[in-house]
C-alpha cells in the first residue's frame, strides 16, 4: 500500500489528459522513446492534442517496428492473400491472434508459433533466451492451449570467436534453465555458426500447444461490465522500452549499455501461471485473455479493447508493483515477465479468485469493459490516457520502404564455387574423400549438437516420440489414439543471401521435407523473419523477396502461414546478417507409433536414395568449409517436394520404411553418416548407379545439396511394394546399399572405409572443444 | 527380425484386477513437472494413480506415494527445502515412519525433498560440471529387497533417463560407510558418473527399505516407444523403469506375483 504522502507526490507529477490539453507546447521525449517526427505528428493528429506522458509511452512501444510491423506489413499481407481452399480447410484461427490454430481432428486442435528474442539474447544471453521461451509459451497459453513442447533455432557468430562462447553458454543455459523448469520437452531446433551473426545472434523460440476445440480462447474484451484483471508476477522496472529500444535499433558500440532493457525471467512463476490458466479454461472462467509480452500493459489493454466490441476503463494504481517508484508511463511500458490479463464476467469473479488462491498467484482487478469505444486509463481517478484503442494497437504507421535489388547481387550470383580458387584440389581419391567426409561431419554446422541438447529435457511429459537429432520432433497428443504432431524448423541464410526469393522457399521446402520424413502430413507454417535494417533498400529487397517467395511456395505446397514474427535491424553498423527466414512446419501423425526415425538398425535392410542429384555446390556446407559464398542456391522443385513427401508419408503409414533421413546441408555424405550414427549401425554403400544416371562424379554425389531427396531404410519384405510405389509415382529411386550391423563401419565404394567410432568421435568432439 | 517397437502397442504388464485396486498417490507441488508421467507409470504398472496436492492434510488412503521430479517452488533456495514444509509432507513423514511403513519413492526433486525431510540421509548439490544434464543412464540395482526394487534381480543393470541440475549426491564419510554397510545404496551409476555423486550413488533407501530416493527417472522408461531405446537407441528396452512400480504393487498386494 502506498502512503498518502507518496500518493500526493506521485499524483503531483502526473500528466493528465486535462493537463495535456492545456499545455500543448510541453516538450516530450518522443525521439528518446524511438518515435520519428512524422510518427509523433501523427499521434498529435489522432488525438487532436499532444499526448500525455502515458499516452506517449503507449504509442511509442505499440508503434515500434517490433509491435507494429510497420516496415513489413505491406509485404506480410501476401500470407493472408495467397490462400487457397486447400490451405483454409484445417485452419481454425488464422494470422493476427497470439498464434494460429489448426484442426487435428477428433476434436483436437493445435497451436504453434515461432518468435525471435535476438537483441535481448545478445545483450544478456541467459535472460534474453530464457524470456524468449517464456514469451512464446504465454502466447500459446493465451489461445487456451496446454503447451506441450518447445524448439530453439539458434544462429551464432564464428565458433572460434571469443564472444561466441559468451552467447552460447548464456543462451543455451537460459533456454534450458527456463524451459526445463516448465516441464516442456525441447524436441529440436538448429545450431548454425557464421561470422555474419557475430554481433547479431539469432535466438528464435518455438512453442506448440494442444487443446480441445471448445477451449480455444481469443484476445478480446467484450461484454460491458465484465471485469479486467491482471495476474501473475508483479510489474517491475525490467524491460522498459524493450520492444521500442532494443528490437527496433541496430547495435552500435558508441551508445551506452542497454542492459536494463532486458527482462528477467522467473520460470517457476510461469509454470504456476500455465497450470493456473489451464484451470481457468477448464472452468470456462475467462471471456478473453492476453499475455503480457512486448509493450506490456500498453499492448494487452489496447489489443484486448480494440479486438472487443466496446472500450475499456482501467485504474493504473491498481497494478501490483515490485517497484513502487514506477511512473505511469513505466508501468504501461514495463515488460516484466509472467503476467497475463483476462476479462472475467462478474458471476465468475469468486471462482476466478479461488483458482488464483489455489495456485498462490497474485492478481488485481484493474477495471472493466465499457461500451464507449475508448480505452481510458486513470491514475488515482484522473484520466491519463483517453484513446481509441485501435489507433494504438492496429492503426500504427505503415511504411512502403524503398527497396531495390542490390547492385552486388549479380556479381555474387556469378561467382560459382565450381572452378573457384577455393575449389582447387577437390577430393577424388578414396583417402581424400574419406577425409572430406570426416571433416564435413566435424565442421561447426554439421557436428553433433549433443552438447546443447543434453542440457535440455527431452523426456518430460512422456509423450516425446522423436527429438533432435531426428529430422522432426514428434509428440503424442492423444494417449488413447496415438494422434500426434511433428515439427521442424529450418533456414539457410547462405542460400537466402544468394537468392532471397528461392532461399526462403528452400527453408520452407526443407522444413516440409523434414516433417514428411518423420511420417507426418504437413499442415501449417509459422515463420520468424530475421533480417537487417529495413531502412537499407538492399535489406528491404531481401525481405520483400523472401516474403514473396515464401507465400508463393506455401500456395504450391498447400499449407498456410498461421503466425510468426518479424525481427528487423539485425545488423552491426551497416553490415546486416544474412537474410534468415526461419520456417517452422507442423505436421500431423494419426498414430505416432508410425513415426519414422532418421537412423537404420536392422541388418540387411536395403538403403534407397530417393530423388536425383545435380551438381549443386554453391552455398553448400562444403563451399562454406572452403570459405566460399557465391553462385546460385540449389533449385527449388516444390512439385518434387510434394511427391517425395507423399511417398515418405505413405511409406510410414503402411510400414514400408524403418528409417528415413532428408538430404539437406552436407548432402548425401552427411545423411549417410547421421543415419549410421543415430543407432550406431553401419552400412555398405555403392553410388555408381546414381553417378551413371545423374551424370555426376562421386564427390558431387556425396556433397551436392540438391533438394527433394531422402535416404530410407527398407525392410527386405517391403522392398517390392516400396519400389512399386515409387515407380507408380514416377519418382526417382535407387538402391544404394544395405545396412551392415556387424561391421561397425560406413563403407562407401570409392571412399576409404570410415569406422563409426572414429566418425562419432569426430562428430561429437567439436562443440566440447570450443565450449568445454 | 525384430520390428521397431510400435508406441503404446504392448504394455508390459497385463491388466490384473488384483493390482488395479491398489492406489498409489502422486504428489504435486507448485513447480512439480513429472507428476503426469508418474501417474502414467502407475497406470501402466496396473494400479490406480491418486493425485495428491501439497496442501492436502490427508493421504486419501493411498497404499504408496510417489514424489515426482520437477522444480518445486522453483528450487531457488536449496532444492526441496521449501516443499519439505508442505502440510502433506508431514503426513508422508508420519506414515513412512509408522509401523505400516508406507512405501515412498522420491524421484529427482522428490529425492531432494526426501533428504530435506530427513527421511533419507545426505543431500544433493549442483552437478560437478555445473550444467543441467539430460542423458540415458545405466544403473546397477544394488539392493533388490526394498519396497520399490523387488522385481529386479540383484546386480541387474537398467537404463533410465537422468535429467537434473542439482544431482550430485553428498554425505559425510561416516554416513556413506553406514549406507554401504547396511545395504542402503540401492542404485549406483555404471560406466559414467554424470554429476560427481559420492561413490557413484544414484539412489538410497531408509533402514526399513520402504523409502527410496534416486536422481534418475524410472517413470520415463515405462512405455514402449517413449523410452531410451526408441528415443536414443540405447539400452535394451524402453521399459526398464517399470519394475519400480510393479515392485511396489507386488509388495502392496502381497507375495504372489
Amino acid at each position: 500500500m502506498s502512503t498518502s504522502a507518496e500518493t500526493v507526490s506521485r499524483k503531483f507529477n502526473i500528466d493528465t489528459v486535462e493537463n495535456a490539453a492545456k499545455t500543448p507546447d510541453t516538450e516530450l521525449p518522443w525521439a528518446e522513446l524511438g518515435l520519428k517526427q512524422n510518427e509523433f505528428d501523427e499521434v498529435v493528429k489522432v488525438l487532436g492534442r499532444r499526448p500525455t506522458g502515458a499516452e506517449l509511452a503507449m504509442y511509442s512501444v505499440m508503434w515500434s517496428e517490433h509491435c507494429s510491423y510497420k516496415s513489413s506489413k505491406n509485404h506480410l499481407r501476401q500470407f493472408g492473400e495467397k490462400v487457397t481452399d486447400e490451405m483454409k480447410k484445417d485452419m481454425l484461427v488464422g494470422i493476427g491472434e497470439n498464434a494460429g490454430v489448426t484442426n487435428l481432428g477428433d476434436g483436437w486442435a493445435v497451436t504453434f508459433k515461432i518468435e525471435s528474442h535476438n537483441s535481448p539474447s545478445f545483450v544478456e544471453p541467459y535472460q534474453g533466451a530464457a524470456t524468449g521461451i517464456g514469451g512464446i509459451v504465454r502466447d500459446i497459453i493465451s489461445m487456451g492451449a496446454r503447451p506441450v513442447a518447445v524448439m530453439d533455432p539458434l544462429r551464432f557468430g564464428a565458433i572460434d570467436h571469443p564472444d561466441t562462447a559468451r552467447v552460447m553458454h548464456g543462451a543455451v543455459a537460459g533456454i534450458g534453465g527456463y524451459g526445463n523448469s516448465l516441464g516442456l520437452p525441447n524436441i529440436g531446433g538448429e545450431m548454425v555458426f557464421d561470422s555474419v551473426y557475430q554481433g547479431n545472434p539469432l535466438v528464435n523460440a518455438l512453442a506448440v500447444g494442444v487443446m480441445r476445440h471448445e477451449d480455444i480462447r481469443l484476445a478480446n474484451a467484450s461484454g460491458k461490465g465484465n471485469k479486467v484483471v491482471l495476474f501473475g508476477a508483479r510489474t517491475g522496472g525490467d524491460g522498459i522500452g524493450g520492444a521500442s529500444v532494443l528490437a527496433s535499433e541496430s547495435f552500435d558500440d558508441t551508445k551506452p549499455s542497454k542492459r536494463p532493457a532486458v527482462q528477467v525471467g522467473d520460470p517457476f512463476a510461469e509454470k504456476v501461471l500455465i497450470e493456473c490458466c489451464l484451470e481457468l479454461f477448464k472452468g470456462s472462467l475467462v471471456e478473453g485473455i492476453q499475455d503480457l509480452g512486448a509493450a506490456g500493459i500498453s499492448c494487452a489493454t489496447s489489443e484486448l479493447a480494440s479486438n472487443g466490441d466496446g472500450g475499456m476503463e482501467v485504474e493504473l494504481t491498481s497494478v501490483l508493483l515490485r517497484d513502487p517508484t514506477l511512473t505511469p508511463g513505466e508501468i504501461l511500458m514495463s515488460e516484466s515477465q509472467e503476467r497475463m490479463m483476462a476479462v472475467v464476467t462478474p458471476e465468475n469473479i469468486a471462482a476466478f479468485e479461488a483458482v488464483m488462491d489455489k495456485w498462490a498467484v497474485e492478481y488485481s482487478w484493474l477495471g472493466e469493459v465499457t461500451d464507449t469505444g475508448r480505452l481510458i486509463i486513470t491514475w488515482e481517478g484522473e484520466v491519463i490516457v483517453d484513446v481509441d484503442p485501435r489507433t494504438v494497437a492496429h492503426d500504427g504507421p505503415v511504411y512502403d520502404r524503398p527497396y531495390a535489388r542490390p547492385e552486388w547481387q549479380d556479381a555474387v550470383q556469378a561467382d560459382s564455387f565450381s572452378g573457384s580458387v577455393q575449389d582447387a584440389g577437390r577430393p577424388s581419391a578414396p583417402a581424400e574423400l574419406a577425409a572430406a567426409v570426416a571433416e564435413l561431419i566435424a565442421s561447426p554446422n554439421m557436428c553433433s549438437k549433443d552438447w546443447i541438447t543434453n542440457q535440455y529435457d527431452r523426456y518430460v511429459g512422456g509423450n516425446t516420440a522423436l527429438a533432435f537429432p531426428d529430422d522432426a520432433g514428434v509428440v503424442r497428443v492423444d494417449e488413447e489414439t496415438g494422434l500426434g504432431v511433428a515439427l521442424a524448423t529450418d533456414a539457410n541464410g547462405r542460400y537466402t543471401y544468394l537468392d532471397p526469393y528461392h532461399g526462403a522457399q528452400l527453408a520452407l521446402a526443407e522444413a516440409y521435407r523434414n516433417v514428411a520424413t518423420s511420417g507426418a502430413v504437413p499442415m501449417a507454417v509459422s515463420d520468424c523473419l530475421n533480417f537487417g535494417s529495413p531502412e537499407d533498400p538492399d535489406v528491404m529487397w531481401q525481405l520483400a523477396e523472401a516474403i514473396r517467395g515464401l507465400s508463393d511456395a506455401c500456395m504450391e505446397l498447400g499449407i498456410p502461414v498461421t503466425g510468426g514474427n518479424v525481427s528487423l535491424y539485425n545488423q552491426t553498423g551497416t553490415t546486416p546478417i544474412h537474410p534468415s527466414p526461419v520456417v517452422a512446419v507442423l505436421g500431423k501423425l494419426d498414430d505416432v507409433a508410425r513415426r519414422t526415425p532418421s537412423g537404420w538398425r536392422e541388418d540387411g535392410q536395403a538403403i534407397y536414395l530417393l530423388g536425383t542429384t545435380a551438381a549443386e555446390l554453391d552455398g553448400s556446407e562444403w563451399s562454406n568449409m572452403r570459405g566460399h559464398l557465391g553462385g546460385l542456391p540449389p533449385k527449388v522443385d516444390l512439385a518434387a517436394e510434394r511427391a517425395l513427401g507423399e511417398i515418405l508419408i505413405n511409406a510410414s503409414r503402411d510400414g514400408m520404411v524403418d528409417s528415413a533421413h532428408d538430404l539437406s546441408e552436407g548432402g548425401l555424405a552427411a545423411a549417410l553418416v547421421e543415419s549410421s550414427l543415430r543407432y550406431g549401425v553401419g552400412a555398405r554403400i555403392a553410388l555408381q548407379d546414381v553417378m551413371d544416371r545423374d551424370g555426376v562424379d562421386l564427390f558431387t554425389a556425396l556433397f551436392s545439396e540438391t533438394q527433394g531427396r531422402a535416404v530410407v531404410g527398407v525392410p527386405r519384405s517391403e522392398e517390392v511394394r516400396f519400389t512399386d510405389m515409387c515407380t507408380a509415382r514416377g519418382f526417382a529411386h535407387t538402391r544404394i546399399g544395405v545396412v551392415d550391423a556387424a561391421s561397425g563401419k560406413l563403407e562407401i565404394n570409392g571412399v576409404d572405409a570410415l569406422s563409426l567410432d572414429s566418425l562419432r568421435e569426430a562428430h561429437e568432439a567439436t562443440l566440447p572443444k570450443y565450449f568445454g | 527380425m525384430t520390428e521397431l517397437p510400435l508406441i503404446g502397442e504392448a504394455v508390459a504388464v497385463a491388466a490384473n484386477p488384483r493390482l488395479a485396486g491398489a492406489k498409489i498417490g502422486v504428489v504435486t507441488f507448485p513447480g512439480t513437472l513429472d507428476d503426469r508421467d508418474a501417474a502414467r507409470a502407475v497406470s501402466l504398472a496396473g494400479a490406480t494413480p491418486v493425485a495428491l496436492w501439497h496442501a492436502d492434510t490427508t493421504l486419501s488412503d493411498v497404499d504408496a506415494v510417489v514424489i515426482p521430479g520437477g522444480f518445486s517452488y522453483g528450487d531457488y533456495l536449496r532444492a526441496g527445502a521449501i516443499a519439505r514444509f508442505a502440510p502433506l509432507m508431514s503426513e508422508i513423514i508420519k506414515a513412512a515412519n509408522s509401523d505400516a511403513k508406507l512405501p515412498v519413492l522420491g524421484i529427482c526433486n522428490g529425492f531432494q525433498i526426501l533428504t530435506e525431510s530427513h527421511l533419507l540421509p545426505g543431500s544433493m548439490i549442483k552437478n560437478d560440471h555445473l550444467k543441467f544434464m539430460c542423458r540415458d543412464q545405466v544403473l546397477r540395482v544394488e539392493n533388490n529387497s526394498t519396497a520399490w526394487t523387488g522385481d529386479y534381480a540383484a546386480g541387474q543393470e537398467i537404463t533410465v533417463p537422468l535429467k537434473n541440475q542439482d544431482g550430485q549426491y553428498i554425505a559425510d564419510e561416516k554416513t556413506l560407510d553406514a549406507l554401504e554397510a547396511e545395504g542402503r545404496v540401492v542404485f549406483r551409476y555404471v560406466g559414467f558418473n554424470p554429476n560427481g555423486s559420492r561413490r557413484d550413488i544414484a539412489g538410497i533407501s531408509n533402514a526399513a527399505g520402504n523409502v527410496v530416493g534416486l536422481m534418475p527417472h524410472p517413470e520415463h522408461a515405462v512405455e514402449p516407444g517413449f523410452g531410451p531405446a526408441s528415443l536414443d537407441g540405447v539400452g535394451g528396452s524402453d521399459t526398464d523403469g517399470l519394475g519400480f512400480f510393479t515392485s511396489v504393487l507386488n509388495k502392496i498386494v502381497g507375495g504372489a506375483k
